[in-house]
């Protein structure tokens, strides 16, 4: 009978407690486990850029981070506006042949309490979202023409949780609606839905970039250009920039928040410094949007994951030394087990052996249960986590760090495991054996 | 140095003394035991006061134990110069053990403890020959039950197996039969009496029942281990 089997055998005499020291074991690997795989997840979608844009120029004032969050995350308003020259030299002006596609972008109003972003239909056609995938519409949508100042295309998760369909008709509200923001009578048609990309993409409804500046006219025209309308985002309540940007629109309507730009690679060095170069422009800034990302995850979300990481740790670790009061507890009751199988000639490393396998069987099976645990998880508040954040997580999501688990508890395993193993290992059989009869 | 002898006796214990420490200091001398010979497949049986040190005879046989000093020769080898880890082998390979009570291991099956008999020796588990000496000990029906689905007559035949299991050369029986009810008693004996016989296995069984040591060819009573009471 090989030796793991006579470890498994006692494991299941003792099946509660066995069962009860294998639970805590799994729960504190289950914590590791999902620490360790919404990390990786965020991190890597975080990293490729998740909707693609390459290098975005925003407006000057705020930080470089807070144009990737307002343009790419839409998780706050704009810092302002740019000068649409700044576009032009972008697309047919000096920068012209280190770029590839200028996509202007105007961001601001809401829907439903998604944010609505005012562009050009190539958006979908220039830009590939995680890596290499191109947009994609539903059946019986398409993406909006250039001539249809009116016509629009909403995210997946927009679609679904507004109930918008092809056909569909929408108002946009500027400020929020509940904080006195007003509808612009103007209504934008849906001839598009996308279809679903994990990118915050999901969560936006793309406007004619056209009809979004006639919006404005009609505002001017009816002499409503004022503090709340200045608010291009719902998010927004600066009062401060109001006169600038009312002035912006008095004399030219057609404002942008940032232009997304793809570089040509064809002199990479150029490519490489067109940042720099279109950042000395008046006004605007460039960002490259991985880069910042991967500054602010290093930055913050690096040390709240080792953080949770040593407490996830910490609980295996006091699941371990509930094995080893488990294992240890049972020793004296085990004594005379012991001294039968050393009777039947099994060596005092061999005892020892049976006990130290059935620590390491208890981690393993408990670890593999919290792994199972931990991706069920994972999985089950996937669609949350794909909805409130726009990251794809699926309980498959394995981590090759995670197989630091199987030397981690082996050794976890054999470290609780050697006390009560040294119990078997130091007993005395024949006092065992008379104390027993 | 250790060299087997094919033609000298199975067992050979000369000038065995084994000794206690008390508990004020004092040495508590156990046993002293000038020669003590058993051939191959004899059977023996030790009767004595309790405390005269049966058990702890057995232990030194088995290598359970290390005697103060003198020798213990099983089939040529002295196990008293064997280090711990071959002597456990040794015992594994050549020496089967019955106990008074609680022989089984809780956890494991009939078979499967018939089946450790087997583990820790040289060969692979059998589990025909498992099977075949559990049938030999009437309980081809209990193989799958747990020693505390069984009675105590019960499990000890189950030892009984298991000590013939990884056919020793010798096996001893410490009052194997003295938790039996009385009915089955004379059964558990037999059995082992006759597993020995058929596989030629030398027996020393350790009783205090006179009507169970009467039934042995050869009676040895200790302390005075040289006086032989009977040898048929
Ligand atoms: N480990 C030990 N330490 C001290 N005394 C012991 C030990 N083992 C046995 N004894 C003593 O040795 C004597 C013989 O014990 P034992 O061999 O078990 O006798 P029996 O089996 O004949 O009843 C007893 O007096 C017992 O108390
Ligand atoms: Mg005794």
């Amino acid at each position: 009978m090989p030796l793991w089997k006579i470890a498994w055998r006692s494991i299941q005499h003792r099946a509660v407690a066995s069962a009860l020291t294998a639970f805590s074991m799994a729960l504190g690997v289950a914590l590791v486990v999902a620490v360790l795989v919404i990390y990786h997840v965020l991190d890597r979608s975080f990293r490729r850029s998740s909707q693609g844009y390459d290098m975005i120029v925003g407006p000057a004032k705020g930080s470089p981070l807070e144009i990737v969050l307002s343009t790419v995350y839409y998780l706050q308003a704009p810092r302002g506006t740019i000068p649409y020259e700044i576009y032009e030299e972008l697309s047919h002006g000096r920068f012209a042949t280190e770029v590839a596609a200028a996509i202007p972008v105007c961001i601001g109003g809401s829907y439903a309490g998604f944010p609505v972003v005012g562009t050009v239909p190539e958006l979908f056609e220039e830009f590939r979202y995680l890596g290499d995938r191109p947009y994609e519409f539903e059946p019986g949508g398409r993406n909006f023409s250039p001539d249809a100042p009116f016509e629009a295309v909403i995210g997946a998760t927009v679609a679904r949780r507004a109930g918008l369909r092809v056909g569909d008709t929408f108002r946009v509200t500027h400020g929020l609606a509940e904080q006195g923001g007003h509808e612009h009578p103007d209504e934008f048609t849906i001839v598009g839905v996308l279809k679903p990309t994990g990118t915050p993409n999901d969560r936006a409804l793309f406007v004619n970039i056209e009809g979004f500046w006639k919006l404005h006219q009609h505002d001017a025209r009816h002499g409503k250009a004022s503090e709340e309308e200045e608010s291009v985002n719902p998010m927004d309540g600066d009062g401060d920039e109001a006169t600038s940007e009312t002035e912006a629109h008095d004399e030219n309507h057609r404002e942008l928040t940032a232009v997304l730009v793809k570089r040509d690679w064809t002199n990479s060095a150029k490519a490489l410094a067109l940042p720099m170069q279109v950042s000395k422009e008046p006004g605007v800034q460039s960002v490259i949007p991985t880069e910042e990302v991967a500054k602010l995850f290093e930055g913050l979300l690096g040390n709240i994951q080792t953080i949770l990481l040593i407490f996830a740790v910490l609980i295996v670790v006091v699941a371990g030394i509930g094995l080893m009061v488990s294992i240890y507890n049972s020793m004296n009751e085990r004594k005379l087990e012991i001294a039968i199988m050393r009777a039947l000639g099994a060596k005092r490393s061999t005892v020892m052996a049976v006990i130290l396998l059935e620590s390491i069987l208890l981690s393993l099976g408990g670890g593999a249960i919290g792994v199972l645990l931990g991706h069920g998880l994972i999985g089950a508040f996937s669609g949350v986590i794909l909805e409130e954040t726009g990251v794809r997580v699926s309980a498959l999501s394995f981590q090759t760090v995670e197989l630091i688990l199987v030397p981690g508890l082996i050794i976890l395993a054999s470290v609780v495991g050697y006390l009560p193993a040294l119990v078997a290992y130091r007993t005395d059989v024949a006092k065992a054996i008379a104390s027993g009869v | 140095m250790v060299f087997p002898q094919d033609e000298s006796p199975l067992l050979v214990l000369r000038d065995v003394r084994k000794s206690f420490q008390e508990p004020d200091g004092g040495e508590l001398p156990i046993l002293d035991i000038p020669e003590f010979t058993v051939e191959a497949g004899e059977q023996v049986v030790i009767v004595g006061e309790s405390g005269c040190g049966k058990t702890t005879l057995l232990h030194i046989i088995a290598g359970i134990s290390r005697p103060d000093e003198g020798q213990v020769r099983i089939n040529g080898w002295d196990i008293t110069l064997l280090s711990e880890a071959e002597c456990d082998r040794f015992r594994a390979e050549n020496i089967g053990y019955v106990f008074q009570t609680f022989n089984l291991l809780p956890a494991f099956t009939a078979l499967e403890n018939v089946l450790l008999g087997m583990t820790f020796g040289r060969g692979k588990p059998d589990v025909a020959r498992a099977k075949h000496l559990l049938e030999r000990v009437g309980l081809a029906h209990r193989m799958h039950h747990k020693p505390r689905q069984l009675s105590v007559g019960e499990q000890q035949r189950v030892s009984v197996a298991r000590a013939l299991a990884n056919r020793p050369k010798l096996i001893l029986a410490d009052e194997p039969t003295a938790n039996v009810d009385s009915g089955n008693q004379q059964a558990v004996l037999d059995l082992l009496r006759e597993g020995c016989r058929e596989e030629n296995v030398a027996l020393i069984l350790v009783t205090h029942s006179p009507e169970v040591a009467r039934q042995f060819p050869r009676i040895v009573r200790l302390p005075d281990i040289n006086l032989v009471l009977t040898r048929k």
